[in-house]
């Protein structure tokens, strides 16, 4: 301690003193940052990046670059993580069909294993969120907390009874109904298109449970009022009484009065 | 009464026990000569004249399931936690009000009906209103001296929209709080005032623990009542006036055609209350409305995409959504002598709701003024024959609409895949030209439907069998229409322009001036009725009736 102490004021004690701050703060972030990458169940092996390289080189890396590194047309994809992948291909979206706003759901392009190895090769060009583990997707958890979170976080876009919404310049943010709870979490921990990211501090795992609880819940629950219009709101209620509703009572209104005029 | 008057006539004894206690009644009540007078009582008969009976049909029905859910509703702001069958919402933190509406749906038997049943009427009341008001404005039959009583069914109109938003926000869900927080809004953007008004309405800062006690009390009690009491001056003077009647053969300003009320009208009129009741029911047993159990509890810091009032606030909602913030580098808001003036939500508000209202109400005194015309109308126009006026009501109804479309901008935006920026750009400009669009077109239209009414009259329905004439002539065979039908062709007034005329002292004033300015605009494109001249001359040979019409055919352009 006292050699130390002696050369604490040597020219370069402050280079060495920035030096060791910046390696713990960046070892400490490291270690946060892969708190998500700890999770990671995923039967990944070096076979599976392998593959999944290959069909990276063949369909994604015209726009995202060679090594996912990107380009004008594509985002870089390092660090994004599996969950960005299997999100993205799992549900359609990428490979994109064609600029524009936003990307649209589409039927996948690849199938299971083929999403599986492009994730696993993702994954491994650097540490980003992984595929969510079964027990976050059991859709046991609490649906009435689920239900506060969605409305607090989720429903300004999504709507309150996830039916969807519009954003600005043609964006917009999709309908849930039928979106699997895994898309669902993945979304959630990857922020895709136009979407936030609800990391594990905003949102924690268990919360983020409850919240595919309580879509789930929803959907199955159906609508207790008979045909649901949409859940868009008063707008499709008032279209519904002004063209259905009053168009019956007028048809009515003619039948009354057609015998004598 | 009789028995005593006259004690030698044998006062009338009924046969039956049922027709003695009738008679007792009648006696005494006078019921047989009121059902006498109304009986006899004529109304036309048009499909467009029942919009009427349709409001009043859905305000019984809203009285009656109105009722029922006042036996389960609590309007408390009290906190509770929710203890109901809705799994979604269980132990969620929310208000008694909105507890009870979930009970209401969920734990009260045939209770989610009801409420649907409610709802839907009352957006059914008020799309009836609507529909009736525009019958009314479009046939003309708001003038002399039914003026009185379309301001009575404007006053119904705001009525029916204060009774409906009061109702929508009792169920304190996320969806009507976010509705109450922009009329919050909305009041205090009012300059000076505005947060007074805030403060005194809710009881302290928005939202408090009292709004939902007070509108219930509106909603139930205040409102209703007045609605009630305009509804009977309303058919009062409907009677005292008897009712209008579109232009046919035999119908004048003197007389009424069409059947008595008893005992087919009634009867009529009686099966069509419930066929309202039926459709109502059926709506409600089938399509969701307001399905409060999506929405949750109100807090104040969550908002839902798809957030709207009901259709009938919506234009109001509307412009909000129209009006920007900033236009070029004027911002809308202005902060003067240290006080803000949110402009930007107290404009679009309250200008044009303004503006709608404050035209329609005086619409029938505008239109006698420049018309100068202070007879009384029975009957009414066809909207083709009155083209200004109906390019007027297109006008307003046209910018309504845009106002009412840009509530729903968002589901624009996403079920038409467009910008939602684009929208709202389009709609903006459209605020605009739109009534002037609609202005031209309409009475371009009206014109047209005049000239083809007056070439009929004159020359007969196409028939499509075409001839040929012994000299080579093709010629297209016109065949004549009937007495009845040709005059409502021809029935009806064309009023000229009416230039300014002098006052008592010989003056033509500048007022009077004006009046002309506007009777030149209101009646100077005019195609005036086939006259009975005209007439004459077109149908001047009647045995070779085919041949002539097709040979004055190409003289057709008035």
């Amino acid at each position: 301690m006292k050699a130390l102490s002696q050369k604490r004021r040597h020219p370069l004690a402050a280079i060495a003193l920035l030096l060791m701050g910046l390696l713990v703060t960046g070892g400490l972030y490291a270690v946060a940052s892969t708190v998500n990458q700890a999770k990671a169940t995923t039967s990944t092996n070096a076979n599976d990046a392998e593959e999944g390289g290959k069909l990276f080189a063949a369909n994604c890396a015209t726009c995202h670059g060679m090594g996912a590194s990107g380009s004008q047309s594509g985002p870089s994809l390092v660090g994004v993580g599996a969950a960005a992948v299997d999100f993205q291909v799992g549900t359609g979206r990428m490979p994109m069909q064609m600029n524009g706003p936003q990307a649209y759901k589409k039927p996948a392009q690849f199938n299971e294993e083929q999403t599986r190895q492009l994730a696993a090769y993702v994954a491994s060009l650097g540490p980003g969120p992984s595929i969510p583990e079964a027990g976050l997707l059991d859709e046991k958890g609490d649906a009435a907390a689920g239900g506060e979170l969605f409305r607090t976080n989720c429903a300004m876009c999504h709507n309150a009874a996830a039916a969807g919404g519009a954003l600005t310049r043609g964006k917009f943010a999709p309908a849930l109904a039928g979106v699997s709870g895994q898309h669902i979490y993945e979304a959630m921990v990857t922020g895709p298109q136009n979407m936030p990211v609800f990391s594990d501090a905003n949102i924690s795992p268990e919360g983020k449970r409850d919240i595919i609880t309580f879509l789930k819940q929803i959907e199955a629950n159906g609508s207790p009022g008979g045909a649901d219009l949409g859940s868009l709101g008063p707008v499709s209620e008032g279209l519904f009484i002004w063209i259905a509703g009053l168009g019956v009572i007028i048809a009515f209104t003619i039948w009354l009065t057609s015998r004598t005029s | 009464m009789s028995a005593t008057a006259t004690p030698d006539a044998p006062a009338f004894v009924a046969k039956t026990k049922g027709g003695r206690i009738t008679n007792f009644v009648d006696e005494r009540v006078g019921g047989s000569g009121i059902l006498r007078e109304f009986g006899r009582k004529v109304f036309p008969d048009h499909w467009s004249f029942m919009f009427g009976e349709v409001a009043l049909y859905s305000f019984v029905i809203l009285l009656l399931s109105g009722t029922f859910l006042t036996f389960f509703f609590d309007p408390s702001m009290a906190e509770t936690r929710y203890a109901g069958s809705y799994m979604p919402l269980k132990n969620v933190e929310m208000s008694v009000a909105y507890s009870s509406s979930l009970n209401i749906s969920f734990d009260v038997r045939g209770g989610l009906f009801m409420r649907q049943v409610h709802h839907w009427s009352a957006l059914l009341f008020v799309a009836s209103v609507s529909v009736h008001m525009l019958r009314v404005f479009f046939t003309g039959a708001f003038r002399k001296p039914r003026e009185m009583n379309w301001v009575v069914g404007g006053v119904l109109l705001i009525l029916s929209m204060a009774a409906g938003f009061t109702g929508y926000s009792l169920p304190d869900d996320l969806l009507s709080g976010n509705g109450l927080r922009i009329i919050d809004g909305v009041i205090k953007s009012i300059p000076v005032i505005g947060t007074y008004i805030s403060f005194f309405l809710f009881g302290g800062e928005f939202p408090g623990t009292a709004i939902i006690g007070r509108l219930y009390m509106l909603h139930i009690l205040l409102v209703p009542a007045l609605i009630l009491l305009m509804i009977v001056m309303h058919l009062f003077m409907v009677v005292v006036h008897k009712h209008t009647q579109y232009p046919g053969p035999g119908r004048n300003d003197g007389n009424v055609v069409g059947y008595p009320l008893g005992p087919v009208y009634a009867a009529k009129a009686g099966g069509f209350f419930f066929i309202v009741f039926g459709v109502i029911a059926l709506m409600a047993g089938f399509f969701t409305i307001n399905p409060i159990w999506n929405y949750g509890p109100y807090d104040p810091s969550p908002v839902s995409a798809g957030t709207q009032p009901d259709w009938y606030i919506g234009f109001v909602d509307g412009a909000l959504r129209l009006m920007p913030g900033i236009i070029g580098d004027w911002k809308v808001e202005q902060i003067w002598f240290g006080h803000v003036f949110t402009f930007n939500v107290l404009l679009p508000a309250l200008v044009p709701a303004g503006i709608i209202f404050t035209v329609l109400f005086t619409y029938p005194w505008i239109e006698r003024w420049i018309t100068k015309d202070t007879r009384e109308h029975h009957v009414l126009d066809r909207p083709r024959n009155a083209p200004t006026r109906t390019a007027i009501g297109m006008a307003g109804f046209v910018w309504y609409c845009v106002m009412w479309a840009a509530a729903g901008s968002d589901l624009i935006a996403t079920h038409f895949h467009v910008s939602l920026n684009d929208v709202t750009y389009w709609l903006r400009a459209l605020f605009f030209v739109g009534p002037v669009i609609a202005f031209v077109v309409t009475k371009r239209i009206a014109l047209a439907l005049q000239r083809k009414d007056r070439e009929i009259a004159l020359h007969g329905r196409e028939t499509g069998r075409i001839v040929r004439l012994p000299h080579g002539e093709f010629i297209e065979v016109h065949a004549p229409l009937d007495e009845y039908k040709r005059y409502k062709l021809v029935g009806f007034e064309s009023p000229s322009p009416l230039p300014a005329e002098p006052n008592a002292n010989g003056v033509v004033d500048s007022k009077e001036k004006r009046r002309a300015k506007l009777s030149r605009w209101f009646f100077e494109d005019r195609v005036a009725p086939a006259t009975p001249a005209e007439l004459a001359a077109a149908h001047g040979h009647g045995d070779h009736e085919a041949i002539e019409s097709g040979e004055t055919q190409k003289t057709l352009s008035h």
